[in-house]
């Protein structure tokens, strides 16, 4: 019976570390009511496959290691998905960058429709996800017997840990080629990461130059313990990386604190942040959008007001 | 060589929508249609590559009910050379099923590229590059900020976490288009004049062999539960003084 198979989490890890996302989007995938395996894919990755085993709730980490797994390529871990769909009821993946680019291939290949970003399980079968950035809430049941899900990890907690489950390695799925690795930039960084941060920062087109986000936004940013995220406007100048982007198009985050700086509050970008537990906005115009959802808002020019910021929170420190 | 652009007719970013009342949809009469923005950004790198020589010809491609046409005019008048339209009875045809309509008019077009937006702004999927991808067999990727191609290959700079990474895919390959590849051009007057004459051929998916019945039952669509705009402070002190009091400092 399908509604006893249990269910497959596909880890987002960087061989070396488990990011924080997959213990999130591991409560959802509990929520489904069957074990959970989680899927680790990569190469050199015992450490995240540790990491994973460690998780409550998991019952068993898979591990595939290998050259064929290096920078967890679509093409292969896809072909390794569908190899193990026939003993799972569902496959579930946090809506990464890694996870948007496979769990779609995986579920083509075994005929299912993907429900993408889901915010709520209902029911085995029944799921909440947003639609049109958020602005309307979709409740579908899918019909389809294995289920393929994506999951919005900031609307589910992490699950805790204090598990010791078996690790188990899978053998390599048929080849799936086409595609090569050429290189990669990925910042390293001190800061938290965004998709798990407690505090975000962000900064908008108000900037006005990378230098200015440079100086304001990220010293704010150290000064709480926060993770630094920008407008599209702000990445779109050259301001801050893509990856910092939080919207309907980039991340989407709830940290206890969002500071909204310069930032109009387009619905683009509040699909992004809007739940949030508490949000702040710096803005010069008091009638732009962004204060419709502040909690708290403070009418002025930024570039007077953070630094002002800045010290009353070295004061409340102190 | 010949690039293939989906198109999907979306409701236009700038217009706030409205949950019908008994909770059946989303209101769409009179409501101001556009091409889906990633997919204009797919036909603008498109008619770029064939601009330089890279490509030979742009078919644009929307799957949906009738007015679809105007997307696919929409994407002529850009510069694509000729249109498709898998009319359907219904808008909102799944990704898994539009990735299988696609599968079929790629059978008989035989292009080496096919480029889509990376998700559409009405149902936020983000499946049907990646779902055609599997389905033919070829790579992907997804989130492209930057498309080189080269002989028999194609480099492409994606928008990962964490950063970029870039990936070599042999052809033919399918690219899903982020924000930052490109900024589309406004169609001239002309150039809409011109569009009028291309050619759109109309297809059904009973012709192309694909079911397009649904498998996501959609039971309900509501209201998010808005937020309420709060209190606007007067100083930074105050500001500090709040965060503390909510416990979030
Ligand atoms: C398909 C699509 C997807 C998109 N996805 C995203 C997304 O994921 N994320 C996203 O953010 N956007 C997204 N956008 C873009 C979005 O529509 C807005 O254009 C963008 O969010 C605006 O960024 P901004 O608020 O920084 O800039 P603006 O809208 O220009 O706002 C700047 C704000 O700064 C204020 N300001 C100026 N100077 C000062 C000062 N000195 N002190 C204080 N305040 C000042 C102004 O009053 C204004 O409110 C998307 C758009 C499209 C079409």
């Amino acid at each position: 019976m399908a509604d006893t198979l249990p269910t497959l989490l596909l880890a987002e890890h960087d061989d070396a570390s488990l990011n924080p996302v997959t213990a999130r989007a591991l409560t959802a995938a509990l929520a489904l009511g069957a074990p959970v395996h989680v899927l680790v894919a990569g190469e050199n990755a015992q450490a995240a496959a540790q990491a994973a085993a460690r998780l409550d709730g998991v019952a068993e980490v898979l591990l595939a290691d290998g050259p064929a797994y290096a920078h967890r390529l679509a093409e292969p871990v896809a072909a390794l998905g569908v190899a193990l769909a026939p003993a799972y009821g569902a496959l579930v993946a946090p809506s990464t960058a890694f996870g948007k680019s496979v769990m779609p291939r995986i579920a083509a290949l075994i005929d299912v429709m993907q429900v993408s970003d889901v915010i709520a399980v209902i029911a085995p079968d029944t799921f909440d996800r947003p639609i049109y950035a958020g602005n309307a809430l979709q409740r579908v049941r899918a019909t389809d017997a294995t289920k393929v899900l994506t999951i919005r990890t900031a609307s589910f907690a992490a699950a805790g840990e204090g598990n010791a489950a078996p690790i188990r390695a899978v053998a390599d799925a048929a080849p799936a080629g086409g595609a090569s690795f050429l290189g990669e930039e990925i910042a390293a960084s001190a800061r938290p990461d965004l998709s798990a941060a407690r505090i975000i920062v962000s900064g908008g087109r108000a900037l006005g130059s990378a230098e200015n986000f440079h100086a304001i936004v990220e010293p704010l940013a150290d000064a709480l313990g926060a993770a630094v995220g920008a407008s599209r406007a702000a990445v779109d100048a050259g301001y801050a990386p893509n990856d910092w982007q939080v919207g309907q198009t980039g991340k989407v985050v709830a940290p206890d604190l969002y500071v909204a700086l310069g930032i109009s509050g387009a619905i683009q970008h509040l699909a992004g942040m809007k739940d949030s537990k508490v949000i702040v906005a710096i803005n010069k115009d008091e009638d732009a959008p962004i204060f419709q959802v502040a909690d708290y808002g403070l009418v002025g020019d930024l570039f007077e007001i953070v630094p002002a910021l800045q010290a009353e929170i070295a004061k409340a420190k102190a | 060589m010949k690039i293939l652009v989906p198109v999907k007719r979306v409701v236009d970013y700038n217009v706030k929508i409205r949950v019908k009342a008994d909770g059946s949809g989303v209101e769409l009469a009179n409501i101001k249609m556009s091409m889906n923005p990633f997919d204009e950004i797919a036909v603008e790198e498109a008619l770029r590559l064939k601009e330089a020589g890279k490509a030979s010809e742009v078919i644009a491609v929307s799957i949906g009910p009738v007015k679809t046409d105007e997307t696919i005019r929409t994407a002529l008048a850009m510069g694509a050379d000729r249109g498709i339209w898998v009319k359907t009875e219904e808008a909102g045809i799944e990704p898994l099923t539009v990735a299988k309509l696609l599968k079929a008019i790629i059978a008989a077009e035989g292009p080496s590229l096919v480029i889509l937006g990376k998700q559409a702004i009405d149902d936020d999927c983000n499946q049907t590059g990646q779902m055609l991808a599997a389905l033919l067999g070829w790579p992907q990727a997804t989130f492209a900020s930057k498309i080189v191609v080269g002989e028999g290959t194609v480099d492409v700079t994606r928008e990962i976490d964490g950063g970029l990474q870039t990936l070599r895919l042999a052809l033919p390959a399918v690219l899903t288009t982020d924000l930052r590849l490109n900024e589309p051009r406004y169609a001239s007057l002309p150039n809409i004049m011109k569009a009028k004459k291309k050619p759109i051929e109309e297809k059904s998916a009973a012709e192309l062999g694909v079911d397009v019945a649904p498998r996501l039952e959609i039971l309900s669509t509501s209201e998010p539960s808005g937020r309420t705009g709060g209190i606007k402070l007067a100083s930074a002190a105050e500001l500090v003084a709040h965060l503390k009091t909510a416990g979030v400092l």
